[in-house]
This record gives structure tokens, sequence and C-alpha cells, in this order.
């Protein structure tokens, strides 16, 4: 969100390119020099070519690629190197894994530990008790308050495509499940809408979903993975900023915990923001995390960043975060939390309650 | 105060506008001869002390602070500080600070929390500074905080967008129950330059990105993401610094004003509305539909939006 931002083309297969054409609009894409040189030596795919290639291609091949790691050469052309549907390799490692042992190691690597994205539905999944996910505000789509236009593009037909093309109606899923049968509000950010950036309808879904887990006295936990403000939707996205944060002040005046995860790639506006008030902040390893991003850093100050700038690990050693989770281990983590602040929300409640018959 | 606009008004009636387009504003808040905020805090205020430092790492320069006099009231005054010439730009570090700045206005507000003091800020920066030693420091943890803050903050809160309002840096100095803009003053969420590098892919449409992004005070003013718009003289705010310190401190106080009848002189009930008021105040920033629970094909969206345009 800052001025700084700069496009940069990335890596994959001509889907990949695609959904990232679309993400990287408006919003910080955060990248590592590896994987912007690549591209130079990646061959174009005509679209032709790259529908051919869907056939054989395994559903999960988008997220094969490298994040958050400075020293990682991806794959040149993901879907190419992936022999069958029943073998992926990992770009990161290079090791071939098999695809049922990827999914059910959810999507982390297990010769290398690497942490693939997640998409949103993909990573309630992760976190919450099978099928005790209930969404709301599904149906919240957004307006187009600039009316914006550039010289190629709109936003409402942007929108549109996007929409269409993730299967999502915005970059945020919010509602309400149970972790070990404890009940919790969830917000989760899709990095595959238009890069997770928040706009109008992030901002009001999430503090739709805090106002709704004050009235029900549930914490909450929210997941970003965001380039940031939505350029779109210009002053209108800034302003989520302060909305969000108001709306999660209140939250803890009320004595309910909010647990904020940081997944890669977080940047911009959404980590200045809400997603770094929280009681607790966790991150997953190896993402990219930070306030600009690299190349922006880089091109400002003319300073070159050292391996591992703005990961997880960074921010842990910074004191910016209370603790690196390893996917494996979020949900005991998270449950852990939560029990232990259950007597303390318990409590909360009931000195509430007095209060308001006092009153 | 509104008699008094007529008369410039008046006045002024045959003078051209010292800025038209969206662009021209641009160039306009950036202007090196603009008042920066500390020539505010010395034209609007008396007896200003610098308060310096958060207290945990050092004092930075591109954001300064302090106690002052306004109009009989002791206040908080929090401003971002450009320098004019490079030697002192080298020390205001271009009026964007690091994580160090936003501890210090932080701090401040707390301050202002404790002896009840109003709140006052002057907004001028390219944003907060993207920087190493930034990142090292947290300075998305630093803007976080002090949105947070803000938002919550016990007292009024007056920000005025005098120059460039950039991004997240400013915000993080300017959640207010009355956010004011000069009239040739800008907002917005990145630079023009860096919208039409991300948008547009190239630097040189800055110009366009700055119209499409619609970041002019009178276009936030019709969003409802602003208060008020504060005259400039004719030329610009930089023609005529008296004249600007005289506009600014009629709004100003008949802002705080407001806000100490309405809300501050009632007690904590008052104070508590305040807060609901400024609550509700972001709460309703936004455009949105609801589409209805059987989702239309995609094709259809575009229609439905247009037939319905919000706000
Ligand atoms: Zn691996």
């Amino acid at each position: 969100m800052e001025k700084l931002f700069k496009r940069i083309p990335r890596v994959g297969g001509e889907s990949e390119k695609e959904r990232l054409e679309g993400s990287s609009e408006g919003t910080i894409e955060p990248q590592h020099k590896a994987q912007a040189e690549s591209v130079e030596k990646t061959p174009e795919i005509s679209p032709e070519k790259a529908k051919k290639h869907e056939g054989h291609t395994p559903k999960f091949s988008w997220s094969i690629k490298p994040q958050g790691d400075q020293k990682a050469k991806p794959a040149r052309s993901g879907k190419d190197e992936i022999p069958d549907g029943l073998w992926i390799k990992c770009a990161h490692c290079k090791e071939l894994i098999y695809s049922k042992e990827f999914e059910n190691n959810k999507k982390v690597c297990p010769k290398c530990g690497f942490h693939f994205r997640l998409g949103a539905y993909e990573r309630v999944n992760v976190i919450l008790d099978e099928s005790s996910f209930e969404e709301i505000n599904a149906n919240l789509v957004t307006g187009d308050p600039l009316n914006f236009t550039t010289s190629t593009e709109t936003y409402q037909v942007k929108s549109d495509q996007t929409r269409a093309k993730t299967g999502l109606n915005e970059a945020i899923v919010t509602g309400f499940g149970t972790l070990e049968g404890m009940p919790l509000a969830l917000a989760v950010c899709d990095f595959n809408y238009l890069g997770g950036s928040m706009g109008s309808v992030y901002g009001e879904k999430l503090v739709r979903l805090v106002e709704q887990a004050l009235e029900r006295r549930v914490p909450l936990l929210a997941v970003s993975a965001s380039g940031g403000a939505r350029m779109h939707e210009g002053m209108f996205s800034l302003m989520q900023m302060a909305k969000t944060t108001a709306a999660f002040a209140c939250l803890g005046e009320a004595g309910l915990p909010f647990i904020s995860l940081l997944v890669d790639p977080c940047t911009g506006g959404v980590i200045a923001s809400y997603a770094s008030v929280a009681d607790v902040i966790l991150a997953e390893p190896g993402a990219l995390l930070g306030f600009a991003g690299p190349r922006v850093i880089e091109q400002v100050t003319k300073q070159k960043l050292p391996p591992g700038f703005q990961t997880s690990e960074f921010f842990l050693e910074h004191g910016m975060v209370d603790q690196v989770v390893n996917r494996k281990e979020l949900r005991p983590v998270i449950a852990k939390l939560l029990r232990l602040y259950e007597t303390v929300v318990a409590q909360n409640e009931a000195r509430e309650r007095e209060v308001s018959y006092a009153g | 105060m509104p008699d008094k606009d007529k008369e410039r008004k008046e006045r002024d009636k045959d003078k051209k506008p010292a800025a038209s387009g969206a662009w021209e504003k641009v160039l306009l808040a950036r202007h090196v001869q603009r008042p920066h905020a500390l020539d505010f805090i010395n034209g609007l205020t008396k007896d200003f002390m610098e308060l310096r430092g958060d207290r945990h790492f050092g004092d930075d320069a591109a954001l300064v602070g302090g106690i002052a006099k306004f109009e009989d009231r002791t206040v908080l005054v929090l401003g971002n500080q450009k320098g004019r010439d490079t030697k002192e730009n080298i020390y205001r570090n271009f009026g964007t600070a690091r994580a160090e700045g936003y501890r210090k206005a932080f701090r401040l507000m707390q301050h202002a929390a404790k002896f009840k003091l109003p709140v006052l800020t002057f907004v001028d920066t390219g944003g907060a500074f993207p920087g190493k030693e930034s990142e090292e420091r947290g300075i998305a943890m630093a803007l976080a905080e002090n949105i947070m803050l803000m938002s919550r903050l016990p007292v009024p809160i007056v920000s005025i967008v005098t120059g460039e309002g950039g991004s997240g840096g400013a915000l993080a100095i300017s959640v207010a129950d009355r956010l004011l803009m000069l009239e040739n003053a800008v907002y917005s969420v990145a630079s023009p330059e860096g919208s039409a590098t991300i948008l547009w892919r190239d630097v040189s449409q800055a110009p366009a990105a700055a119209e499409a992004m619609k970041i002019t005070a009178p276009d936030l003013l019709g969003f409802g993401i602003i208060d008020g718009i504060v005259p400039e003289p004719t030329g610009g705010a930089h023609t005529n610094p008296n004249e600007m310190m005289a506009i600014a401190r009629e709004y100003l106080l008949n802002n705080l004003t407001d806000l100490e009848d309405k809300y501050t002189s009632r007690g904590e009930a008052g104070i508590q509305s305040m807060l609901e008021a400024r609550y509700q105040k972001y709460r309703r920033i936004g455009s949105w539909q609801e589409l209805a629970e059987q989702s239309p094909e995609v094709g259809e969206l575009s229609d439905i939006l247009q037939a319905n345009p919000s706000l």
C-alpha cells in the first residue's frame, strides 16, 4: 500500500500466471529476486498449450512453488515437472513427493518442511473441527466506489473475473466453528483473490465477524495472507485499517482473546493494522512478513537485504511474533490457547453481567 | 466562519485557483514552501514544548510532538515534519517516520489521555519509511498500535491533512473525531507514482493515477471519508502563511469547541458517546452489495452492481 510497490511478474504455468496477474494488481506482491529473475527464462505458454496441460495437472499444482525462501530456485514451469497426477516435485527442495502424502501433510513438504500456501477453505479445514464451520456473510460483494478505471481495465470487470477465477466472492472468508469442541470465530484471508487485499468488503466482513463474536462471546482467530490495502478502492481501503482495528479494540475491551496467525505472505495494510494488534501473534515458518515488500526497500534505500530478512523467523527474532508454529502443530497450539483463555473469558463474562445488572 | 469564507471568496473571485486537477494538487501539496507541521504548531499555538523520544530506541525528527496552549487550553500536538532543503530533509528523513517516530506519537497520545488533553495532528508525509531499520524495529506493529490507540483514545482528536496524506504512515496519526483537509492537500492509499507503477505499470502515468484514485479533499468529503475542507489562500497555503494560519485556527477551534460542547463537557457519559460516534464514523465507511442467496452467473454481476450503486 505504500507508494513503492511494484508489480513483479511471477514464475509458474499459465494458470499460475493468470492467477497472479490478478493477485498482484493493486497490492504488494512480495517477491524474491531468484523468482523474479527466473521469469525471464520462462518460455511464454500460449493459452492453447496451457489448456492442453490442464488435463493431466493435479488439482493442487497451483501451490507447487517456493515462497519465502530467498535462495530457492523455483521450478521453471511447475506443471512440466510434474510427471503425472500422483507425484509432484517440491520446488523448494526438488524432491518428488507422493501427492496423497503431500495432501495428508497439509501441503507441507514432508522432505524439507516447506509450507505451501493454502486457500481460505483449505485453511479452515486445517484449523477447525471437521464440518464445524458455518460461514457468515458469504454473499457480500464489493461495490466500485471510485468507479475505477485504468487505461486497460475497470475494477468491476476485474472483480467479476476474479470471482469467476477463484470461486470466491471476496479475499476473506468469515464464520464460526469449533476447535476440539471449543467455539471460535474465524476469519481467513485468501491470497488468490487480488492478493488478499483489504477493501470495503474485507473490512465489513471482518467487522461483522468481530461484532458477532462480541455477541456470542467467543474468541477470534484471524489468519492473514495479504498484500495490503486494495488499490482499486483507494481511500475506502485505507480506512478499512481503522475500521477493523477499532472493532478489534472493542473485542479486547470486552475481554475476548484475539489470536492472529500470519502466513505467507503478509505485508502492507493488513499487517500494519488489525493483524498486529492481537493478544497472541503466531506465524507459520518461512512466511514473508513485513510492512514494505523487499523489492520496495531495496529500491528506496538502495540497501541489499540479507538472506532471511522479513521472514517469520526474523519477526520472532525481532520480537514481533509470539511463536512460529508448524502447520501440523497449529490445531494443538490454538486449542491450548483457547483452553488457557477459557476461564478468563468466563470470568469476564460474569463481570460484564454484574456490571450490566448494576447499571 | 462561513461568513468569513464568503468574504474571502468575494475578495478573490477574479483570481485563478492555485490548483485545479488532482495532479496539480499533488504538486502543490508537496510544494517545498508550503507550511509544514512545525509552522502550523508555532503559528497556531503558544508555549509549544516539544517532547522527544520514544523511551525505547530513539527520537525521530520526521515526526514531532509536544504540548502547547491552543486558545486557552493545553493540547497535545503531533505532526509529520518535512524539511525545506537537502540538509534539513536528511535530518527529517523527508517526513517519513520510522517505528520510533510512531512509538513517540503513541507515548504522547497516552500522555494526552492521562491529562485529558485534546489532540491536534498535522498530517504531511509520503508514508512511513520503508527501510531496513523500519522492518527490524517493527514499523507495521507501530502503525497498527497507533491506529488502535487512536480509535479508543478518550480525548477529542482533530486531524488536518496539510499536505500529503500518504497511506498508513498518515493514518497512524489521523484516526480522529474530525478529519479535515486543506483545500489543496491530498490523501491516498498509495502515492500517485506508486499507484501508477502498480496499476498502469508505468510511473509516468502518475497524473492519470492521481485522477483515478480520487485523492483530493472534495472527492474525499463526497465519500464521507473526511469531515471538512479548510480553505487555503487563493494562491495556495504558501503564498500567504499568515492568512493560512488564521483560517486553520478558525476551523480547528470550531471543530474542537464543538467536540467539547457535545462530548467532553458531559463527563464520562459524554466521552463514551464520543468514542461511540468515532467508532460509527469509521464503521460506516465502505462500499458493498449483498448478493441474493442464489449466486447469479458471473456475467450478470456487473449489471447488478451497476443497478445498485452503493453509497
Ligand atoms: Zn521440499
